[in-house]
């Protein structure tokens, strides 16, 4: 086997065959078969940090969202904020802060709601080892219509916030140095009004989903749960916050690590290991060292890690969320989802707020300040907490520049949470399809990104190696197209 | 060029489409689903084979093939020629399945910097190595638009294209038309 592997890397550099994939697993296992190390494999690199230098500083909001077409927004505004920094403007107007935090509010529901419902759904709904056939958001939409549309539509109503603000649903324009390029309109935002009621009802709905699947199948809580420590973002009062705050590390018993600490600072907080098996770097904070620093970010680490939501229906999710886990985190693996779906209530309850507010009609829209050399941008991503940071020439063009990306810092948590599920469902069982699908769904509930740290929607083409403790293989195995496993061992 | 059904054909059977990402960043399937309702539709006159959004690993014989991003590894060139021997129609997706993209921009450096860059001399790295294990696929040199490696039967441009060009493309090859995109729904950007 380890002469064939060699064969399909050799294949590589003349391209012939091997099974295709994004990502990829590998199990370890001891002498006793039993699985001794999980490897997720993070299998594409594009060198974004390199290919960007000399190019002009005010490009970079308008390339980096071409990282990822999943999450443009987020990564605009990040960029956005490090270029702010650059231009040397420390606050926005108002209207400009506002409408840079509706663009993201419409990013955070659009994304969300695609990652539960287009996604992740049909395992939940139809259970992880259900028809490989089904098991798809056409198998939703044909025996969950009205669901699979609200969902569709909650997706809808986020694309249509970002293409009223950005003139386009997938990499708009909407930021310029200092601020933005256009204000909101009357109409666009009566239009947008419109429809806000039914978009608060089917968020509402999708939150209750959510807790029912969760509460109602106890299967659920141990599945890929890891104790593990958080990293977010809050605001001043430590309150949930996407756009803009200090940053929070907890324990897993929810003692803080560190608090408001300012984001222009994170690379004193958070470093990356580089292992020869990923592409995808292994972030881990500091003060705990690389063996115990690993943590999760995302909508788990927001809800778990928060002391309140501003908005009033959110607040009441998360107060249910906060009962489940007895007043403590709630480290349910599977619970990255209904905190997701309280995100997307969030959302929807501040885009109302938002829209309510006079000033986002505002026609004052950028600040104007003294070049700096250094730039720093952080936002909440809907997948967790994601840095930019550049640094110019004299010239205005870009000398250095470092992303950590929000699937990158889950790295080592979902390698974790394979390995567990592994532990659980693969050890001394015969793999099937549908045991094989259990460790995809425990890297699907943080919604990876592998596009920014090169993304693959949703499904993971997958591989499963079991290879003993003196490096023999023990057992090779592909999903084929039919869904069947195909053994090359 | 063969229609790919007649239009009296199609109630009897569907189109069989596959989609794939090779290196790019999605937005053009991010796009394809902005069709939103407009889905429930086409699935009346379509279904999937392999695709990102189920669970079907590998491209099945298709009408049609849509395929997003670039090439950048040896797994996109697999995929790629997967995608050509089994799809009737395969069409270049978006500006980096057409002339490389973003991804391309590497292009300039050497890959070798570009690794060093990433994983030698980024802050804040521990164990500085460039990565490398049978597990991960050899990076190719350049990043290649995938007309260079196989034949291409319709380019639909756009970063991304609309979902309104792309449904009227998939609707134009369904009704058995030579597809063609009325100047307002063609964009480059």
């Amino acid at each position: 086997m380890e002469q064939n592997r060699a064969n399909l890397r050799r294949v590589a550099v003349d391209p012939v065959t091997r099974v295709e994939g994004h990502g990829k697993i590998t199990l370890l296992l001891d002498d006793a078969n039993h699985v001794r190390e999980a490897r997720f494999h993070i299998v594409e690199f594009r060198g974004f940090e390199k290919f960007i230098q000399g190019r002009p500083y005010w490009e970079v909001p308008y390339f980096v969202q071409r990282l990822c077409g999943i999450c443009p927004v987020s990564h605009h505004l990040a960029a956005a904020k490090a270029v702010d920094q650059l231009v040397g403007v420390d606050e926005l107007t108002p209207t400009a802060t506002k409408l840079r935090k509706l663009l993201h509010f419409g990013q955070t529901m659009q994304s969300h709601a695609l990652h539960f419902f287009h996604l992740s759904s049909p395992d939940l709904l139809f259970g992880f080892g259900s028809n490989l056939e089904h098991r798809n958001i056409v198998g939703v939409i044909e025996d969950y219509p009205d669901l699979a549309l609200k969902g569709v539509r909650l997706r809808k109503y986020g694309q249509q916030v970002i293409e009223v603000i950005s003139g386009k649903r997938v990499h708009g324009a909407a930021t310029v140095p200092g601020g933005v390029n256009k204000g909101l309109t009357i109409a666009e935002r009566d239009r947008l009004l419109g429809d806000i009621n039914d978009v608060l009802a089917w968020s509402q709905d999708a939150v209750d989903l959510n807790e029912k699947i969760h509460t109602e199948h106890p299967e659920n809580h141990g599945f890929g749960r890891l104790n593990s420590n958080y990293l977010s973002m809050v605001g001043g009062k430590g309150e949930l916050e996407l756009y803009h705050g200090g940053l929070r590390a907890s324990r897993p018993d929810g003692s803080k690590i560190f608090d408001q600490f300012d984001y222009r600072g994170y690379y004193n907080i958070i470093r990356e290991e580089v292992r020869s098996w990923s592409y995808m770097k292994f972030p881990y904070l500091t003060e705990l060292g690389r063996d115990d620093g690993w943590y999760r970010v995302g909508p788990l680490a927001r809800i778990n890690s928060c002391d309140f939501i501003s908005t009033p229906m959110a607040e009441s999710a998360r107060q249910r969320f906060k009962a489940f886990g007895n007043g403590g985190y709630v480290h349910d693996t599977l619970a990255y989802h209904w905190a997701r779906m309280i995100e997307v209530l969030h959302s929807a309850e501040a885009i109302r707020d938002l829209l309510l507010d006079p000033e986002i009609l505002g026609s004052d829209l950028v600040v104007k300040g003294e070049k700096r050399e250094e730039g720093i941008g952080v936002i909440e991503a809907p997948r967790g907490t994601l840095f930019h940071h550049y640094k110019v020439n004299e010239d205005g063009t870009i000398k250095k520049a470092n992303l950590i990306v929000s699937t990158t810092s889950n790295n080592q948590a979902m390698n974790e949470s394979v390995r567990s599920v592994a532990n659980e469902y693969l050890d001394g069982n015969e793999i099937t399809e549908g045991l094989l699908n259990h460790l995809e769904v425990a890297i699907r509930a943080y919604d990876p990104c592998l596009s920014c740290a090169t993304h693959a929607l949703g499904k993971m083409p997958l591989e499963v190696e079991l290879i003993s403790a003196d490096g023999e293989t023990v057992d090779h195995i592909e999903k084929a197209s039919s869904g069947a496993i195909k053994r090359t061992v | 060029m063969t229609p790919v059904k007649k239009r009296e054909a199609y109630t009897v059977s569907k189109v069989r489409v596959a989609t794939t990402s090779l290196a790019g960043c999605f937005g053009c399937h991010m796009s394809f689903l902005d069709m939103d309702e407009r889905i429930v539709g086409l699935l009346e006159h379509v279904e999937f084979s392999r695709s990102p959004i189920n669970d079907i690993k590998h491209c099945e014989p298709c009408d049609i093939g849509l395929i997003e991003g670039a090439l950048c590894n040896a797994d996109n060139v697999h995929v790629l020629k997967e995608f050509r021997e089994n799809c009737k129609i395969v069409i270049a997706v978006g500006a980096c399945a057409i002339n490389g993209g973003v991804p391309a921009m590497r292009n300039h450096f050497t890959l070798q910097e570009c690794l060093e860059e990433a994983f030698l001399d980024e802050i804040g790295v521990d164990n500085p190595h460039i990565p490398n294990d049978v597990e991960i696929p050899l990076l190719l040199s350049k990043v290649h638009p995938i007309h260079e490696v196989v034949k291409v039967d319709y380019y639909l441009p756009g970063c991304p294209p609309s979902a309104d060009a792309f449904l009227k493309i998939l609707t134009d090859l369904l009704e058995g038309k030579e597809p063609s995109l009325p100047k307002e729904m063609l964009h480059y950007d």
